[in-house]
């Protein structure tokens, strides 16, 4: 028990690492999967063969293939393009850019199909509507569409962002010290891997169930007009 | 200029190198194949059952295995590995009985652990198929006198399992990646032989696009089984279409 305290600001250390890479990682994946939607009901030929071979792409390779080949040939790519259009120096992919950006990326594929298939939720009378009483664009998807393409696309949200905090446990294979990391260098000192192996599965098990929380309380909010329709 | 030549030379991966050592990469698909095989399995036999109480709730059953598929579904299949393969060592009560022999081995820890993860995930989705099966089709069921047992077999699960195939094949997709994990408790799967064969040769990421081609061409062939699959099992579905 006396370890475990000693220990303990070591292992939290790694969870707040977990949670950055997390919650960066997270920002990232949507960003692409909102271009990906984009790309994938845009008009564009070119755009949508793009987005379709990106998410064909994702899901025909592994994370951690992925994670790895981006960690180590990222950074060689970069260099040597760098090189190429004298555009930027040497540069260093550190393993925390590399697992925010490879955890994004990975993630984005899924956000992609999230929110293409919310945005086709939304009836078309309605964008005609917006348009009509003389909406720009900007305001028509500020009032019209997010409010819907959020309450649309947060169930299949959920799922995402609990697979993807559980997918960042992989970048302690390229030797970035988040919680899993951390929780073995812990157990190997105190040659208690059991215990501290433990304690890093419930504090994962105790992320994913706040996460199931609070993303069902923003359900609620952001569904409660369709509740509300239902016992009429 | 010779192939070799150019391989070496030019090419974004040195493929002859590659190809010269394909049964590495052999032994590498091989036992990637057995890990993704082995265990779903075995999942798919016990995840059979284990839905059934989920579905019928069944008193104290549903909540024990409703916290099994919470815990394993709500960590890291990564976590879980390490938690059997470097914890297990911990309890002198295992080192000293014959559960050592198994606990060990990294090979074992790997499949129980999966077995363990995805059975955890094809018991929800079979109990959600389950529980969606149409109230009229049980209802016609019992109207025509079917004994429980019968309307399960002949109704409900060949219902279920049509329901649940296209989140099975996701499943397997699935099971399929998180087979890379194996790699990091010394198995050579296709990312282990990947690993083994960039350390030999001084390289960065030639042999995770190896890896890579190989793990897609399984994920494709995986689709295309299960598009066929898809086509006898749904076919009725489609035929409703056309007419």
């Amino acid at each position: 028990m006396d370890a475990v305290v000693t220990y303990s600001p070591f292992v939290a250390s790694g969870i707040r690492i977990t949670v950055a890479l997390s919650l960066l990682s997270l920002l990232v994946a949507v960003v692409l999967g909102l271009l990906g939607a984009w790309a994938k009901l845009s008009g564009s030929y070119a755009a949508r063969r793009i987005a379709e071979l990106y998410t064909t792409f994702i899901r025909g390779v592994p994370d951690l293939v992925l994670m790895l080949l981006l960690y180590f040939g990222g950074q060689m790519a970069l260099n040597r393009l760098g090189a190429i259009t004298g555009l930027w120096k040497h540069i260093e992919l550190d393993a925390f850019t590399a697992g925010v950006l490879a955890i994004g990326f990975i993630f984005g594929s899924y956000m992609t199909e999230t929110f293409r298939g919310a945005a086709l939720a939304i009836p078309r009378g309605q964008v005609e509507a917006g348009l009509a009483t003389g909406m720009s664009r900007p305001t028509l998807f500020r009032r019209i569409i997010w409010p819907q393409l959020v309450r649309h696309a947060l169930p299949s949200f959920t799922n995402i962002w609990l697979t993807l905090m559980k997918a960042t446990a992989l970048v302690s294979v390229i030797g970035l010290e988040d919680l899993v990391y951390n929780g073995y260098a812990a157990g190997k000192a105190t040659r208690m891997p059991f215990t501290f192996m433990f304690i890093v599965l419930m504090t994962y098990l105790a992320m994913t169930a706040i996460s199931d929380l609070g993303l069902r309380w923003l359900d609620r909010r952001y569904s409660a007009h369709v509740r509300a329709e239902r016992p009429a | 200029m010779s192939l070799t030549e150019f391989s070496e030379n030019y090419a974004p991966v040195d493929f002859m190198l590659v190809a010269q050592h394909w049964p590495l990469f052999l032994l590498g698909l091989r036992n990637t194949l057995i890990l993704l095989a082995g265990p779903l399995a075995l999942s798919c036999l016990f995840a059979v059952p284990l839905a059934l109480i989920r579905a019928n709730r069944v008193p104290i059953a549903n909540r024990i295995i409703f916290a099994y598929t919470y815990l394993f579904r709500g960590t890291p299949l990564l976590v879980q590995l390490y938690l059997l393969y470097y914890g297990a060592a911990q309890f002198s009560l295992i080192r000293d009985t014959f559960l050592w022999t198994i606990l060990r081995e990294a090979w074992w820890c790997a499949f129980i652990s999966f077995t363990l993860c995805s059975t955890a995930y094809i018991t929800e989705i079979l109990r959600g198929a389950i529980e969606t099966v149409p109230k009229g089709e049980i209802e016609a069921a019992n109207a025509c006198g079917m004994s429980p047992s019968t309307r399960m077999r002949r109704i409900i699960l060949p219902n279920a399992f049509r329901r649940a195939l296209p989140a099975f094949s996701n499943e397997v997709i699935f099971t399929l990646h998180s087979t890379v994990l194996a790699s990091t408790v010394t198995i050579i799967d296709i990312l282990g032989a990947a690993r083994l064969f960039n350390n030999k040769y001084y390289l960065a990421f030639d042999g995770f696009i190896v890896a890579a081609l190989l793990y897609m061409a399984l994920v494709y062939t995986i689709n295309r089984g299960f598009k066929f699959w898809e086509g006898k099992w749904h076919r009725h579905l489609s035929r409703e279409r056309t007419t």
